[in-house]
C-alpha cells in the first residue's frame, strides 16, 4: 500500500498537480494582463518603465522606514521567503527533480546551509502565525484564506525537514506526505493568494509604473 | 511413506558436526534478533523436531529464487534448509519427473494433510482461467488452490509469489497475482526479494520449527526480524547521504570515494530488506558495496516504479508533457475569457444612456 501510494504521488498525482498548477497560473496571469489599464490621457511626467522596474527592484529589500509592527512582519516575511527559496532551489534532492522535469540543473548548496534555511523558514512562519493571532489588527484582517495558505506553505517545509532528518515516521511515509503536501500546494496556489508567487512582480511593476508616469520618484 | 527423521539424525547422516550446527543456531538467533543465550535453546528444540514435509510449487517464475538458495557453497547456513525439511516435491530439484513427480506431490499432500509447509515461488496468472502457466496439464491456479487446502502454512518465496513481481508489472498480460491475493484462510509469510536472501528463508524455517509458529510479520506479511529496517537505515554510505555527498556518475570522484548512490537511483530509503546486515554470498557483501544502488527488489510494484537509475525525487510519469498541454489550455482559456470580458465592457459602454439636460429638468 505504502509503495502504491508513493508511486501514485510520484506519477499520476504529480501529473495532475503540475497540470492544474500550470493551467491555473497561465490562465490567471494572462487574464490579469489582459484586463489592462485605462489609457491615461494626461501628459506623462516620467517614464513608466523606469518607475516600474525601480519599484520591482526596491521592494525586494527590507525597508527600515517602518513601524515596529511592520518591521516584524517584513523581516520575518523576508526570512521565510529567503529560507523557502534556498531549500526549494538548492537542496540536491530538489535539483534532481528539476533536472528530471525541466532538464535543467545547477550546483546544490551544502546540507548545513539548507538545514539552517529550513529551520529559519519554519521558525519565521510559526512566529508570523503567532503574531497573526496576537496582534488585534492582523487578527481582524485575517480570513480563512490566510490560514489555509499558511498551512499549505508550512506543510511541505515541515514534512521536508522531517524527511531529511527522518523524524517521527519512516522515510517512505514522510516522502509520500512531503510530495503530497507539495501537490496540494500546487493545486490550490493559482486560485488563492499564493498566486502572488507570480503576480507579485507584475503588480510591483504596475505600482511603480503608475508613479513613474506621474513623475513620482519612490 | 515413513515418519520423517529428526534434524539431529539427519545431520549425523550427512556428517555435519554438532559444532557447525551450534554455529548455525547462534547465527539464526543473531539474525532473528534474539538474545545470544537463546542459541542453545534453539539447538535443543531444532535437533529434536521431526523434519516437516515441504511441498515447493514453482509457478510463473525465473528459477532465480531456487538458484539463490542452491548456488550457495556448502556447508552454509543456506544449505541447512535442505537438512531442516523433507523436500517432498520441488520440480527443479527432485530426481523424479513426469507422473512420478506429480505422484510424489499427491502422496505427500495426502499423508501430511494439515501439516505440510507449502513453499511457493512465482506468481499465479489468473487471466483466461489461468491458462498462461500450467504444470502437467493443470493450471498454477488450480494446483495452488488444491495444495493450499492441506497446508499448515504457506511461505511465498520471492517477490513474484509475495507481491506478483515481474509478471505482475504493467501491463500484466497474464493477470499475474500474488499468493496472498488468492489464499485468505491460511497463514502466509512473504519472503520478498528478487531473489530473496537465502539465509532469510532458512531463518524463517528455523523459527517456524523452533517455535511452532510463524515469526512476527510486518504489514506486508514479511518477517519483521529481516524486513523491519530499510537498506538506507543500515547502509554504510549513510553518513554521506546525511552530509549531502552524492556520486553523480558511476565512475566519478564521488563514486570512487564511496559516496551515497541516491542520485544514481538508489531505492534503499524506501526498501525494507536485510541486505545491509545479512549480506549476500555467505556474508561477503551487498549490492551497494559493489557500487550499485538498491533497486528496491523486496517491495511491491518495484518494476513499475520508474527506471532503476532514476533518483527517488524523479517523477515516474511524464510530467513535462502534462504541464505543456495545461499551459496551452490555460492560455487559450485566458484569451477566450479575456475577449468575452472586453466584449462585455464595450457593450456596457455603448448601451450606456447619456444623461441629458432634459432629464435633469424633468422633475
Ligand atoms: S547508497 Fe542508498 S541506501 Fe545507502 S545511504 Fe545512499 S541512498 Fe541510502
Ligand atoms: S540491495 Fe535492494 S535491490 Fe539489492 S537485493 Fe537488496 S533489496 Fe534487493
Amino acid at each position: 500500500m505504502e509503495q502504491e501510494l508513493l508511486l501514485w504521488v510520484r506519477g499520476t498525482g504529480l501529473q495532475i498537480a503540475a497540470a492544474v498548477f500550470v493551467f491555473g497560473m497561465v490562465y490567471r496571469m494572462l487574464h490579469l494582463l489582459m484586463l489592462g489599464r485605462k489609457m491615461s490621457l494626461a501628459a506623462p511626467r516620467g517614464s513608466e518603465w523606469s518607475g516600474g522596474l525601480r519599484t520591482m527592484w526596491k521592494r525586494s529589500f527590507v525597508s527600515t522606514k517602518l513601524s515596529a509592527r511592520g518591521n516584524f512582519t517584513v523581516i520575518a516575511g523576508f526570512i521565510f521567503h529567503i529560507g523557502f527559496f534556498i531549500t526549494l532551489f538548492f537542496l540536491s534532492q530538489h535539483i534532481e527533480l528539476f533536472r528530471a522535469v525541466l532538464s535543467l540543473h545547477w550546483p546544490a548548496m551544502p546540507r548545513g546551509v539548507i538545514d539552517i534555511s529550513a529551520v529559519l523558514a519554519i521558525g519565521a512562519m510559526v512566529a508570523l502565525l503567532v503574531h497573526r493571532f496576537v496582534d488585534p489588527v492582523k487578527r481582524l484582517l485575517s480570513d480563512y484564506q490566510d490560514y489555509l495558505t499558511w498551512a499549505l506553505s508550512f506543510l511541505p517545509l515541515l514534512t521536508g525537514f522531517m524527511l531529511l532528518r527522518e523524524i517521527g515516521f519512516e522515510y517512505i511515509t514522510l516522502l509520500t506526505l512531503h510530495i503530497a503536501s507539495v501537490e496540494l500546494l500546487l493545486v490550490v496556489a493559482p486560485f488563492t493568494k499564493l498566486a502572488h508567487m507570480f503576480s507579485t512582480f507584475i503588480s510591483r511593476w504596475y505600482n511603480g509604473a503608475v508613479n513613474g508616469f506621474k513623475g513620482i520618484n519612490i | 511413506m515413513k515418519e520423517h527423521e529428526t534434524l539431529e539424525q539427519r545431520l549425523q547422516e550427512q556428517g555435519i558436526s554438532r559444532r557447525s550446527f551450534l554455529k548455525f543456531c547462534a547465527a539464526m538467533a543473531t539474525m532473528m534478533a534474539l538474545p545470544p543465550s537463546s542459541a542453545s535453546a534453539i539447538a535443543a528444540t531444532l535437533a529434536k523436531v521431526k523434519r516437516p514435509s515441504v511441498i515447493w510449487l514453482s509457478f510463473q517464475e525465473c528459477t532465480g529464487c531456487t538458484e539463490s538458495l542452491t548456488r550457495s557453497h556448502s556447508p552454509t547456513l543456506e544449505s541447512m534448509i535442505f537438512d531442516m525439511v523433507s523436500l517432498d516435491y520441488h520440480h527443479t530439484l527432485q530426481a523424479a519427473s513426469g507422473f512420478a513427480a506429480e505422484q510424489a506431490r499427491e502422496d505427500a499432500m495426502k499423508e501430511f494433510h494439515g501439516q505440510y509447509l507449502l513453499l511457493v515461488d512465482g506468481s499465479i496468472p489468473i487471466k483466461d482461467g489461468g491458462v498462461y502457466s500450467t504444470i502437467a496439464g493443470r493450471t498454477n491456479l488450480d494446483m495452488l488452490l488444491e495444495a493450499a487446502q492441506g497446508a499448515a502454512a504457506i511461505v511465498a518465496v520471492g517477490s513474484c509469489a509475495a507481491f506478483g513481481g515481474l509478471p505482475n508489472a504493467q501491463p500484466n498480460p497474464t493477470g499475474a497475482v500474488a499468493v496472498s491475493d488468492l489464499i485468505k484462510n491460511k497463514p502466509i509469510i512473504n519472503i520478498s526479494g528478487c531473489p530473496p536472501i537465502p539465509a532469510v528463508i532458512t531463518g524463517v524455517l528455523a523459527h517456524y520449527l523452533t517455535f511452532g509458529a510463524l515469526p512476527a510479520l510486518d504489514d506486508q506479511g514479511r518477517p519483521k526480524a529481516f524486513y523491519g529496517e530499510t537498506i538506507h537505515d543500515r547502509c554504510y554510505r549513510r553518513p554521506f547521504y546525511d552530509q549531502g555527498k552524492f556520486a553523480k556518475t558511476f565512475d566519478d570522484e564521488g563514486a570512487r570515494n564511496g559516496w551515497c548512490l541516491y542520485e544514481l537511483g538508489c531505492k534503499g530509503p524506501t526498501t525494507h530488506n536485510a541486505c545491509a546486515t545479512t549480506k549476500w554470498n555467505g556474508g561477503t557483501s551487498f549490492p551497494i558495496e559493489s557500487g550499485h544502488g538498491c533497486i528496491g527488489c523486496s517491495e511491491p510494484k518495484f518494476w513499475d516504479a520508474g527506471s532503476f537509475y532514476a533518483p527517488l525525487p524523479a517523477p515516474t510519469a511524464d510530467v513535462s508533457s502534462a504541464a505543456k498541454a495545461a499551459a496551452v489550455i490555460g492560455a487559450v482559456a485566458a484569451v477566450a475569457v479575456g475577449a468575452i470580458d472586453r466584449g462585455k465592457k464595450t457593450q456596457a459602454q455603448q448601451s450606456r444612456e447619456k444623461l441629458t439636460v432634459d432629464d435633469l429638468k424633468g422633475e
